[in-house]
């Protein structure tokens, strides 16, 4: 009888204990973001002095404002085709490298891994005046495409990483039964390893998203003019050299800030156990 | 199946981007990329009215913040790829740069046309920062390269209201550093903050130290230690160390001074929670709108030394080059003229707070920024000395104060180590 | 078909799979690469048409460089405080999320917004948050009314203090990272094993070392990697709560490479610096993925 007690109370406060800890680090996590969005409706002068959560007007005509001013409507659309392209790009790509990586053995696979491990860590400092060169040679500046294309090889590295980390650790059975019964190694990728990798998927599919999404500076630089320009570099264009207009620059950000969470939440769905092996054989 | 489709797909979406191509503009156009964000409506505005005037459409284009737009100007240098009319952030080291790299149009034949009434409609000062003079050391051919359309001055703000609540008459801020120095205590004991200023951004520290040594040893000792004459760790040097330690221990200085960007110290200068700001005329426009009843007023950096006069830095705020390589000089030239003319200029003076680059446009301006403007006699800027210090001695020119200032380093120690710094740079270039 | 078109045909196969990953990693890395380390070996400017080849020059150099090695010391001191701190606590956190319990995915959510807002934003908030001269003084009052106000400070302006704030506060915004990947990495575990552990009788601790950790090995290196690598953008942070290197005290070497370029005008050196510190952390990354190959002994 006592043991029983000793257990359930024991479970009781380490659920408490677990929940405190949880709930302290969402606090930190929250309050930022409330801020953010509270300052959003402030005015340039209150925004600092007062520093309370709850803004005595709510100013929520900053929205349209800072919408207005940076144009916010032609950028936003140009942000969302090349996060969308390049995200989907890469997943495809890395995958199916990573998979070749992981699983098909040929000359030079563990070389060309290894290249694109150290590709990940060699920062390349200046690399935007070196990706400006170069799609200046390609005749592919100040074009979408060219842009796109530097997106995809910045983030290909970390996705093949990712991928080939999860491929590895799949159970070869799956695959060899998918082989048995007559299905090609391009129908193995698609049917059997990129479901299983779901949770990975969905890590590579918010990095690459959070990535192109805040990326500005090879943006600045590629593009000739403002038509192509994506979200971001609208949203850095806030900040003036001597004034910046904060409760303007805070809507921006919220606005900005909203798409992502948005595919974090479609995302973070993916992110459960596999009930995989039945999905497989069903 | 469905792979072939999203196969196409993609196609599709490939080919809907790639093109890019711009028709091309029956009308000239001038394009115009510049950083300023605070006068991009005000841009937009003068654009429109001088397409009514001229038939050439303006174009400007925004791109901040000014880190940014600073590395798309040198991109689109190696690109060969500049617009029109653009402007260059950083030292006249690097303008030289460009000007040899044959990215910037001389300006002098312009300038001195129909007996120079363009270079005479400006402060003369304005100028100086974008003219090479003979005997420069860059090497650059003497001549006007870039066109100023606004000035500033770097000088200090003192709250009036804290004044009087601290016992200190408003309309006589301190004028030497004995009497600056004495008012620490008091803004100590009041719970205020002394001196905000943004020396987290090295050049701050620098313009502050740079002021102080002309008015310690007087220009020529300055340009002559530059020049490698004079060293470091003469005692003049170090009595503007010093400068820095005396204002640190009399507790005029704010708390965290070190870690201050700029605009976090406009943000308590204007929230009324420090007495005293070194900054720039732009910031009349930023306490305007972080707070419209700010009693202030300028004042000069109070003197240490009545030998020489306090000098502050000043000049051209913001300046446009243009475009060697412009398909459109012509058209871009007679921009400028007009945009730096004496109504123009007012016109920009007045809704953005800035001082005219035009000496007759001053009519219209806030009395703060009229008393910024007064402390034009005593400016001077790096730019126009003709001679740079070599960036790893500024460097550790800066950081040394900034130990200095946290109590780490003691003024003999940083002026050592400068001047080891500066022996290692010319033995290089001796070298070579 | 004969056997050896079969082969070839297979081979092909294997290749058309990398074929899109090498070719824009060739283009689009390989070709700035080469371009970047022989610049390094050049006095470039970054304005000038011309540069002079010098060669190692700017290698020596920054093997004497003092302020070089002192922002490499602060980046390794950031990236431990990530290793540890900010990693565990993902895992902690993970493993929390991962358990039976309610509002798991209201917490899911929220522990990936610090990722997802600006460094811009990160650091006004916090900014604000520590600072007490200009900011709300939060965590100073905190202490104050806890009863611990010796412990009170000026956390940013303080320069034996500021790197490790300025690396808590980069832990904050990365845990959720560590958090998304550690909580995938446990997915991936079969229920069945916990089962299993259950039903031989083994506690939760138990199940944790036997079944958990061996499991999540390679996911924690996969996280530790990528903690090294993140903490090359602490930069911006760095520039938005102390305004820059603060004597010293705060500089790494992204920051130090940024200011060689654009301050100094110093093109060739910059990519010398950036060479380096990339060599480095290649050497220190693959030490961590070797510890994949040799894991650690396990006793059963």
């Amino acid at each position: 009888m006592l043991n029983r007690f000793y257990y359930k109370s024991k479970k009781i406060i380490l659920n408490s204990l677990i929940h405190i800890f949880l709930i302290s680090v969402a606090i930190t996590c929250v309050y930022p973001l409330l801020w953010m969005i509270v300052s959003s409706l402030k005015t340039q002068e209150t925004i600092f002095k007062d520093i309370s959560l709850i803004p005595s007007q709510l100013r929520l005509e900053n929205y349209f404002l800072a919408w207005k001013a940076g144009g916010f409507g032609g950028h936003f659309l140009n942000s969302v085709v090349y996060t969308i392209t390049v995200v989907f790009a890469i997943v495809i790509i890395s995958s199916l490298a990573a998979y070749a990586f992981s699983r098909l053995r040929f000359k030079g696979s563990k070389l060309l891994f290894y290249m694109f491990m150290i590709a990940m860590m060699i920062p390349v400092p200046g690399s935007f005046v070196a990706l400006f060169m170069l799609l200046n040679k390609l005749h592919l500046r100040d074009t979408p495409i060219g842009y796109i294309l530097c997106m995809i090889s910045v983030g290909l590295s970390v996705s093949i990483f990712l991928f080939k980390t999860f491929f590895d650790k799949m159970p070869q059975e799956l695959e060899d039964t998918a082989r048995i019964d007559g299905c090609s190694k391009f129908g193995i990728w698609w049917h059997v390893a990129l479901p299983l990798a779901r949770p990975v998927l969905a890590v590579v599919v918010v990095f690459n998203a959070l990535n192109v999404w805040n990326e500005y500076i090879l943006a600045l630089i590629i593009f000739d003019s403002r038509r192509h320009m994506p979200l971001q570099v609208a949203l850095q264009a806030f900040q003036g050299e001597f004034v910046t207009n904060y409760p303007l620059l805070m809507a921006g950000l919220t606005i900005t800030a909203l798409p992502i969470i948005v595919v974090y939440l479609l995302m973070q769905k993916y992110i459960v156990k596999g009930v995989a092996s039945q999905e497989v054989f069903g | 199946m469905l792979f072939k489709n999203v196969l196409l797909g993609i196609f599709v979406i490939f080919s809907v981007l790639g093109c890019s191509g711009q028709k091309g503009d029956l009308k000239s156009t001038v394009t115009v990329w510049h950083w300023m964000t605070d006068r991009a409506a005000a841009f937009q505005e003068l654009a429109k009215q001088y397409e009514t005037l001229a038939g050439v459409k303006v174009n400007f284009e925004l791109y901040a913040p000014s880190d940014a737009y600073a590395q798309k100007i040198r991109a689109a240098a190696q690109g060969i790829n500049l617009p029109d009319v653009f402007g260059i952030l950083g030292e006249k080291r690097d303008f030289a740069l460009f000007i040899r790299a044959g990215h910037i149009l001389d300006l002098t034949p312009y300038m001195d046309a129909n007996s120079a009434t363009w270079k005479n409609s400006f402060f003369p000062k304005a100028l100086a920062v974008n003219e090479f003079t003979p005997n420069n050391s860059y090497g650059i051919i003497p001549g006007i390269y870039g066109v100023p359309i606004d000035i500033l001055t770097i000088q200090m703000v003192y709250n009036k209201k804290l004044f009087s609540h601290l016992g200190l008459n408003p309309d006589q801020p301190p004028k030497t550093l004995d009497e600056f120095l004495k008012i620490g205590p008091k803004i100590k004991a009041a719970g205020l903050q002394g001196l905000v200023s943004g020396w987290g951004e090295t050049w701050m520290i620098n313009c502050f130290a740079s002021n102080y040594a002309f008015n310690i040893m007087g220009k020529d000792k300055v340009l002559a230690t530059i020049r490698g004459e004079v060293s470091y760790t003469d005692p003049d040097w170090i009595k503007v160390f010093s400068v820095f330690k005396q204002l640190q221990d009399s507790g005029v200085l704010a708390q965290g001074l070190v870690t201050m960007i700029n605009k976090s110290a406009e943000q308590l200068f204007a929230n009324e929670k420090a007495v005293f700001a070194f900054n720039g005329s732009w910031c009349v426009n930023v306490y305007q709108g972080m707070n419209s009843k700010l009693e202030y007023g300028a004042m000069l950096p109070s003197q240490a030394s009545a030998k020489y006069p306090m000098s502050i830095w000043g000049g051209a705020g913001s300046s446009f080059m243009i475009n060697a390589r412009s398909k459109n000089k012509e058209e871009a030239v007679k921009f400028l003229i007009w945009l730096t003319a004496q109504d123009q200029q007012a016109y920009l003076a007045k809704t953005t707070n800035n001082l005219p680059a035009n000496k007759n446009s001053l009519s219209e301006i806030p009395e703060v920024l009229a008393q910024f403007s007064r402390g034009m006699d005593y400016a001077t800027h790096p730019n126009i000395w003709g001679i740079s210090e070599f960036s790893p001695v500024i460097e550790a020119l800066d950081r040394g104060i900034q130990s200095i200032l946290i109590g780490e380093k003691t003024p003999e120690q940083v002026a050592a180590e400068v001047q080891k710094i500066k022996e290692k740079e010319l033995a290089k270039r001796r070298v070579n | 078909m004969t056997l050896n078109q079969m082969k070839i045909k297979a081979t092909l196969e294997n290749y058309v799979f990398i074929f899109p990953a090498v070719i824009i990693f060739s283009v689009f890395y390989i070709i700035p690469f080469i371009w970047m380390f022989q610049l390094g070996l050049t006095d470039w400017d970054g304005i000038s048409f011309t540069r002079a080849f010098v060669g190692l020059h700017n290698f020596k150099e920054i093997l004497q460089d003092n302020n070089w090695w002192q922002s490499v010391r602060n980046a390794g001191y950031i990236t431990l405080i990530a290793l540890t701190f900010q990693n565990i606590l993902a895992f902690m956190l993970a493993w929390a999320c991962d358990r039976e319990i309610r509002m798991k995915n209201f917490y899911r959510v929220i522990f990936f917004i610090p990722p997802v807002l600006s460094a811009v934003v990160v650091g006004l908030v916090w900014r604000f948050i520590i600072n007490d001269v200009e900011g709300a003084n939060i965590i100073n009052r905190v202490l104050v009314q806890l009863g611990f106000s010796n412990l009170a400070h000026n956390w940013l302006s303080d320069p034996k203090t500021a790197l490790t704030t300025v690396a808590l506060v980069h832990c904050w915004q990365g845990f959720g990272w560590g958090f998304l990947i550690f909580l995938a990495g446990l997915q991936t575990i079969p229920r069945e094993l916990y089962e299993a552990a259950r039903i031989d009788g083994a506690d939760s601790w138990q199940a944790f070392k036997k079944i958990t950790l061996p499991l999540m090995v390679p996911v924690i290196v996969l996280v530790a990697i990528l903690t090294v690598l993140g903490t090359m953008n602490v930069f911006a942070l760095i520039i938005s709560l102390v305004g820059g290197e603060f004597a010293g005290h705060t500089s790494v070497p992204v920051l130090r490479i940024y200011y060689s370029m654009m301050r100094s005008s110093r093109f060739g050196y910059a990519c010398a610096q950036g060479v380096t510190f990339g060599m480095m952390l290649v050497v220190i990354s693959f030490i961590q993925y070797r510890f994949i190959r040799k894991p650690g002994k396990i006793k059963c």
